[in-house]
C-alpha cells in the first residue's frame, strides 16, 4: 500500500503583530509544520512500521523555504517528498480549496496512492475542506475528522470525532482520503538519525506544467479583500501588579464568590 | 437565481442548534438577494424535523427520507439533486463535523466556489462577502466571490430562528445510487465517562498549552486541591495524553457551566470557548493580553502562570 500525506508549512503569528494590507507583516511571522499534518504523517509512518504500508510519500504546495519543514516529515519517517511551486503560485494571495484540489488531484494521478491522509485543517487559513474536496475530485471514498484508524484489507474502520464527546464509528472502502484529527496518535520528534537520513531522501520539485495543471486553475474564485484584528467587546477586569498582588486580588475575589477557603 | 438553500444538521433523532441558526443566516441572505429561503433536511424522522424547521420566513422545507443517520454519500447525492431542482444562488451548510464531511464534496461536484467557517455573510445580490477568522482567531478577514457559491457557517454566530412559518413542506424524491455509497456508519461511542464529570463541577481549574510540560500539571492539581475544585483542560492537554478525554472542555469535549472557571495558559480557541462560555465567572491567567480568552473573561491576570499560580496557592495555605 502506498500512502500520500499532504504536508503544509503554516505561518505562525507572534502575540503582538501588525497587519500590512491583507497580510500580517512578515516581521511577525514564523513557519511551522501544520499541527494536524504532523498527526497525519505519524499515522502513515506507524502504518508503514506495522507492515501495512509499503511507501509513504508527502506532497507540499509551497516555495523553496518550505523544504526545512518537508525535511521534518522525512526525518519522521516518510520515504520521499514532492514539492509543488512555480511563479504562478508565487503570485496568488489566496490559494482556495478548488485550486488546491486541482493541484493535488494531479499529484494523485501521478503517484496513484491507495490512501491519502491530510490534516483536518491548517493552522493558518483553516479551510478544513481540502481533503474531502480532493476525495470527490479523484473518486476516492473519504472520512473527515478521523481520530482512530484501523485498516483491514480494503476497509478503513475509523472513528470520526463529532461534537459533544461523541464519536461516530464508520467503515470506509479503500482507496480513500482520511482527514486526520489531532490526538489520534502521539507524533514523534525527529531523531538525530532521522534528521541525518532525511538529507539523503528524495525531495522532488514539480511545477504546475510538470503536473499538467493549467496556470489558470490556481487563480481561484475567492479574493481576500481585508484583514484586521477582531474588535473586542470585552469588559474584563484586569488585576494589575506583580504576581503576589494579582494572586492576592484573585484570592479575594474567589473568597467573595464563596468558592475558596 | 437568487434563492438560498440551507441544510439542517441532526444527530440521533435530534436537530442540532445550528439548524435553526442556519435559517437565520439564510433569511438574512435571502432578504439581501430578494429570493426565497429553502431548507432541506436529509435522513432521520424528516417529517417531524420539517415541522420544527418551519420557522418564520422559511418558504419551503424539502425532506429527503433515506436512512436514519448521516451518511455523506447520501447527503452529497441528495444535495446536488436538490441544488439542480431549486437552483439557489447560495447553498449554506453548517461548519459542523458532518458539514465538513459533505460540503466540500458538494462544492467540488457542482463546480462551485466554497467558503468555510464563515462568521458573517452578506451579499449585494452578486458578490458574496464572507467574514472568516485566520491564525486561530488572531485576525478576521473578508473574502469575496462572485456568482453562486457554497458556504459553511460557524455555529453560535447567528441567532436561533424563532416563530412558526407557513413553508411548503415537500418530500423531495432524490434518486440515491446505493452503489455509490462507500461508507457505512456502524455505531456511536460516548467518550469520557470515567470517575469525574466536569460538567457537574462548581469550580473548574482548567489548563491549556501554556503549561508546557506534563509534570507542571502537579502545580494545577495543587491549586485545584486548595480550592476544592476539579481539573479540566483544553484540547492540546488531552491530545498529548496528559489528561483523559473526559476532562476536555470544548466543542468536541464537554460543555461546562461552573460558578467559576479559571482558565490557565489557555488561549481561548473558538472550539474551547464553545464549551465554557456559559460559566458564571471566567478568570483568565495568560501572558498574552490579546489572547481570545480575554474577550470572554470577566477577570484576567496578564502574567506568567508559573509566577501567579504558586502565589495563588500560597494565598490559601
Amino acid at each position: 500500500m502506498k500512502i500520500l500525506v499532504t504536508v503544509k508549512e503554516v505561518a505562525t503569528v507572534e502575540d503582538e503583530f501588525e497587519i500590512d494590507g491583507t497580510e500580517i507583516d512578515e516581521r511577525f511571522l514564523g513557519a511551522d509544520l501544520n499541527e494536524w499534518d504532523d498527526y497525519a504523517i505519524e499515522e502513515a509512518v506507524q502504518l508503514q512500521e506495522a507492515g501495512v504500508a509499503d511507501e509513504v510519500v508527502t506532497v507540499t504546495i509551497g516555495p523553496e523555504e518550505c523544504e526545512q519543514t518537508i525535511r521534518q516529515a522525512l526525518a519522521k519517517g516518510a520515504d520521499r517528498a514532492l514539492r509543488v511551486w512555480d511563479d504562478d503560485l508565487e503570485g496568488v494571495s489566496l490559494l482556495d480549496v478548488g485550486a488546491k484540489t486541482d493541484i493535488l488531484q494531479a499529484v494523485v494521478d501521478r503517484e496513484e496512492p491507495d490512501l491519502v491522509l491530510t490534516g483536518v485543517q491548517s493552522g493558518d487559513d483553516s479551510w478544513g475542506a481540502t481533503g474531502v474536496s480532493l476525495a470527490d475530485a479523484i473518486g476516492f471514498q473519504w472520512a473527515a475528522v478521523v481520530n482512530d484508524l484501523d485498516l483491514d484489507g480494503d476497509t478503513a474502520s475509523v472513528h470520526r470525532e463529532l461534537e459533544g464527546g461523541v464519536e461516530e464509528l464508520t467503515d470506509v472502502s479503500l482507496p480513500a482520503v482520511l482527514t486526520i484529527q489531532t490526538g489520534i496518535n502521539e507524533p514523534r520528534y525527529a531523531s538525530l538519525r532521522g534528521i541525518r537520513m532525511a538529507q539523503r531522501k528524495d525531495l522532488d520539485y514539480l511545477t504546475l506544467a510538470d503536473l499538467g495543471v493549467d496556470s489558470s486553475a490556481v487563480e481561484g474564485d475567492l479574493t481576500l479583500t481585508d484583514m484586521y484584528e477582531p474588535e473586542t467587546e470585552t469588559d474584563v477586569t484586569i488585576f494589575e501588579g506583580g504576581a503576589d498582588e494579582t494572586a492576592a486580588a484573585l484570592a479575594e475575589l474567589l473568597r467573595e464568590k464563596g468558592v475558596a477557603p | 437565481m437568487s434563492d438560498v438553500l440551507a441544510i439542517a444538521d441532526h444527530r440521533r433523532g435530534e436537530l442540532r442548534d445550528v439548524s435553526y441558526e442556519i435559517i437565520t443566516a439564510g433569511l438574512e441572505l435571502a432578504d439581501e438577494t430578494g429570493g426565497d429561503l429553502h431548507v432541506a433536511v436529509i435522513s432521520g424522522p424528516v417529517e417531524e424535523f420539517a415541522e420544527k424547521l418551519n420557522r418564520t420566513g422559511v418558504d419551503a422545507v424539502h425532506t429527503v427520507a433515506h436512512g436514519e443517520e448521516f451518511n455523506h454519500d447520501v447527503y452529497v447525492q441528495a444535495i446536488t439533486q436538490l441544488h439542480d431542482a431549486v437552483s439557489p444562488q447560495y447553498l449554506l451548510a453548517p461548519n459542523s463535523v458532518n458539514g465538513l464531511d459533505y460540503a466540500p464534496a458538494v462544492a467540488n461536484r457542482l463546480g462551485l466556489p466554497l467558503v468555510t467557517d464563515a462568521v458573517g455573510l452578506e451579499t449585494d445580490g452578486e458578490t458574496l462577502i464572507a467574514t472568516r477568522e485566520m491564525y486561530g482567531g488572531k485576525v478576521e478577514t473578508t473574502t469575496e466571490l462572485e456568482g453562486r457559491a457554497v458556504a459553511t457557517i460557524r455555529g453560535a454566530e447567528w441567532s436561533v430562528a424563532e416563530g412558526t412559518g407557513d413553508a411548503a413542506i415537500e418530500a423531495f424524491d432524490a434518486e440515491i445510487d446505493e452503489s455509490a455509497i462507500g461508507s457505512t456508519v456502524t455505531g456511536f461511542e460516548e467518550v469520557g465517562g470515567g470517575d469525574v464529570d466536569i460538567s457537574e463541577a462548581d469550580v473548574l481549574v482548567s489548563v491549556g498549552r501554556g503549561i508546557d510540560e506534563e509534570e507542571n500539571l502537579e502545580l494545577i492539581e495543587e491549586l485545584a486541591d486548595a480550592l476544592d475544585a476539579t481539573v479540566s483542560s483544553s484540547r492540546p492537554i488531552v491530545d498529548a495524553g496528559w489528561l483523559p478525554k473526559n476532562r476536555q472542555v470544548g466543542q468536541s469535549g464537554k460543555v461546562v457551566t461552573p460558578d467559576v472557571y479559571i482558565a490557565i495558559g489557555i488561549s481561548g480557541a473558538v472550539q474551547h470557548v464553545a464549551g465554557m462560555k456559559g460559566s458564571d465567572t471566567i478568570v483568565a491567567i495568560n501572558t498574552d493580553p490579546n489572547a481570545p480568552i480575554m474577550d470572554i473573561a470577566d477577570y484576567a491576570i496578564h502574567d506568567d502562570l508559573f509566577d501567579v499560580v504558586p502565589a495563588l496557592i500560597e494565598q490559601f495555605q
